[in-house]
């Protein structure tokens, strides 16, 4: 690219001094927003969450009674294919695994889904093992709707969008099928230390 | 103005550089049959959710949300959906005259 | 019909900044001579692309507000969000001589040609009105009498953008009028109106919906929708109301 736009810098892009950064990431101090549709607003006297697909028995959890499972508060980074990363945000949720447990399966992998009908796939053993939750706050906060509220799958080793936003459940499923931006040529897998942006990386 | 009581909302005439790299013709101006609920419309019309960030261009259908066009960048490529679109009506350029 | 004209392959031209005009504190029109312009309708925009010397780079769409001409030149307005990445620099940063990436002219909806006919209602807020100018200076440019309305949404005076060219346009007696409401701060003594856009003030300044008015309406994202839908709920025909977003800017 030659042509130089004298004197533009750009958004305040803070180069990475941080090994917690992975490759070609800048570190950003406010929250982008973005949407591929319009904010659900749904109601949380109908709102459920849903484990279903390739398991015994659909097990499904009121918005009440997703609030009364044990949850946990973690902290940690969070890194956007559109190249930003968030430092050490602190997250209220419910792990996936407290989910599962009981929930026999074969299945390898996962669809979430989501009001407004967004969804991505993940491989199942991503979301167990204590490395995704259900995050219903962030910073302490009821988590707001243009962020995922009133709760999104948090799966911070993968690029953010596999934290789904609005998520409403989990399809367990044999075979790896692509989600949203999974289908439109994202990476089916997008682990942003090996930068897997699109398929083919 | 907090983000929180607005949608990152824009009209599809804002997507019409990008899908003039696709199209040959401009397309905002013509019409387009959503395949979803059969609502017909300009395309310039529709709803288009578009960031300076985003990844690419998502157009819905302003009666019933559904995609029409999805246009996505990954690297030097440009994956185009339109899955959501019965027909687009565009000029004749083979019409005799 | 106006819009559906053939238009070739869309390239990246560079443009030179021949002149900028302060319109208000926080709104400056820069004036581009861009080689090979092949000309544009009133309403349509560009796309400009800008390039940080280490290879970043952003886009951002931007409303011609010159009508159609000759010359290969052509007028862009930016309002500057002080916390934006792009506007300040357009704004305040750039100065003559100074060379700018874009490509267009692009769109081909959301656009008014005096064939169109009328009448012309046109709703703008904040910067918002930069396309709409573009369509009362070919409106003016052409003798076209359509009778034309245009009810400008302003945060205080100072902020009115073409406010003394407004003026003019008024008084040339064509058949214009223009309707402000100053949403934070008025002058003493002002008796127009002072709230946000609303039913009943559409209601007011609109035509029936019976004379079928072309309605174009333009500006932040809230404003618009509100507008948008408040014309339906009176009855205007969707099909007649064409709406340019401009997203989160000012308000
Ligand atoms: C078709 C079209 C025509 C336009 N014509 C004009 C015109 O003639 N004149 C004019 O002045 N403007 C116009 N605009 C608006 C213009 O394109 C820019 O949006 C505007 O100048 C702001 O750009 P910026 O880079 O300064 O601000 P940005 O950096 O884009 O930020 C804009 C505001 O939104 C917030 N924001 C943006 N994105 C996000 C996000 N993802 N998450 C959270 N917050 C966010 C920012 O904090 C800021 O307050 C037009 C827009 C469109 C779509
Ligand atoms: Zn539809």
């Amino acid at each position: 690219m030659s042509f130089v736009s004298r004197g533009f810098k750009g958004r305040s892009r803070d180069k990475p001094r941080d090994a917690r950064v992975p490759p070609g990431q800048y570190v950003v101090h406010d929250f982008p927003v973005l949407s591929a549709g319009p904010t659900p607003q749904p109601s949380l006297d109908t709102w459920t969450f849903s484990i279903e697909g390739e398991v015994d028995e659909t097990k499904r959890w009121t918005w009440a009674e997703m609030r009364a499972l044990p949850s946990e508060t973690v902290t940690r980074d969070i890194h956007c294919v559109t190249k930003w990363s968030k430092l050490d945000t602190t997250w209220e949720g419910v792990s996936v695994d407290t989910l599962l447990a009981g929930v026999e399966t074969a299945a390898d992998y996962v669809m979430a889904f989501c009001d407004g009908g967004y969804t991505t796939n993940l491989p199942l053993e991503d979301l167990t093992g204590g490395k995704a939750w259900i995050a219903f706050a962030f910073d302490g906060e009821p988590l707001e709707s243009q962020h995922g509220g009133p709760a999104r799958l948090l799966v911070p080793h993968l690029y953010f969008w596999k934290s789904a936003k609005w998520v409403r459940g989990l399809r367990l499923m044999n075979e790896d099928s692509p989600g949203f931006w999974e289908t439109y040529g994202y990476h089916m897998y997008g682990d942003p230390w090996l930068e897997q942006r699109y398929s083919g990386d | 103005m907090t983000m929180s009581e607005q949608e990152l909302r824009l009209d599809g005439n804002a997507a019409a550089g990008l899908l003039q790299e696709v199209f040959v013709h401009e397309v905002t101006s013509v019409r387009g049959a959503c395949a979803r609920c059969g609502a017909v419309g300009e395309m310039g019309a529709q709803h288009l959710y578009m960031t300076p960030l985003s990844p690419g261009a998502v157009l819905r259908c302003t009666s019933c949300d559904s995609l029409l066009i999805v246009a996505v960048r990954t690297g030097g490529r440009l994956r185009v959906g339109l899955q959501g679109l019965v027909w687009i009506e565009l000029p004749d350029e083979g019409a005799a005259s | 019909m106006v819009g559906t004209a053939l238009q070739r392959r869309l390239i990246w031209r560079t443009a030179e900044v021949v002149d900028l005009v302060d319109e208000t504190p926080r709104v400056r029109s820069l004036v581009l001579a861009v080689p090979g312009w092949p000309g544009h309708q009133a309403g349509q925009h560009v796309d400009v692309r800008l390039t940080a010397d280490d290879g970043y780079q952003t886009q951002r769409s931007y409303s011609i507000a010159s009508p159609q001409s000759t010359d290969e030149r052509l007028t862009l307005t930016i309002e500057r969000l002080d916390d934006g990445e792009v506007s300040p620099y357009l704004a305040r940063e750039l100065h003559a001589g100074d060379q700018l990436e874009l490509r267009g002219p692009i769109g081909g909806y959301f656009v008014w040609a005096p064939a169109l006919g009328g009448p012309l209602l046109l709703i703008a807020g904040g910067s918002g009105s930069c396309p709409l100018m573009a369509m009362l200076r070919l409106r003016q440019a052409a003798g076209s009498t359509v009778p034309a309305r245009l009810l400008y949404s302003s945060r205080s005076l100072d902020e009115v953008i073409y406010r003394s060219e407004l003026a003019r346009l008024v008084a040339a007696g064509s058949g214009l009028e223009v309707m402000l409401t100053l949403t934070r701060a008025q002058p003493p003594g002002w008796t127009g109106l002072h709230r946000r856009i609303d039913t009943e003030m559409l209601q007011s300044v609109a035509w029936s919906p019976a004379e079928r008015p072309w309605i174009f309406i333009c500006g932040p994202t809230p404003l618009v929708e509100t507008a948008a839908s408040a014309l339906v709920d009176l009855g205007h025909e969707p099909a007649r109301i064409k709406t340019e977003r401009f997203g989160p800017t000012g308000g």
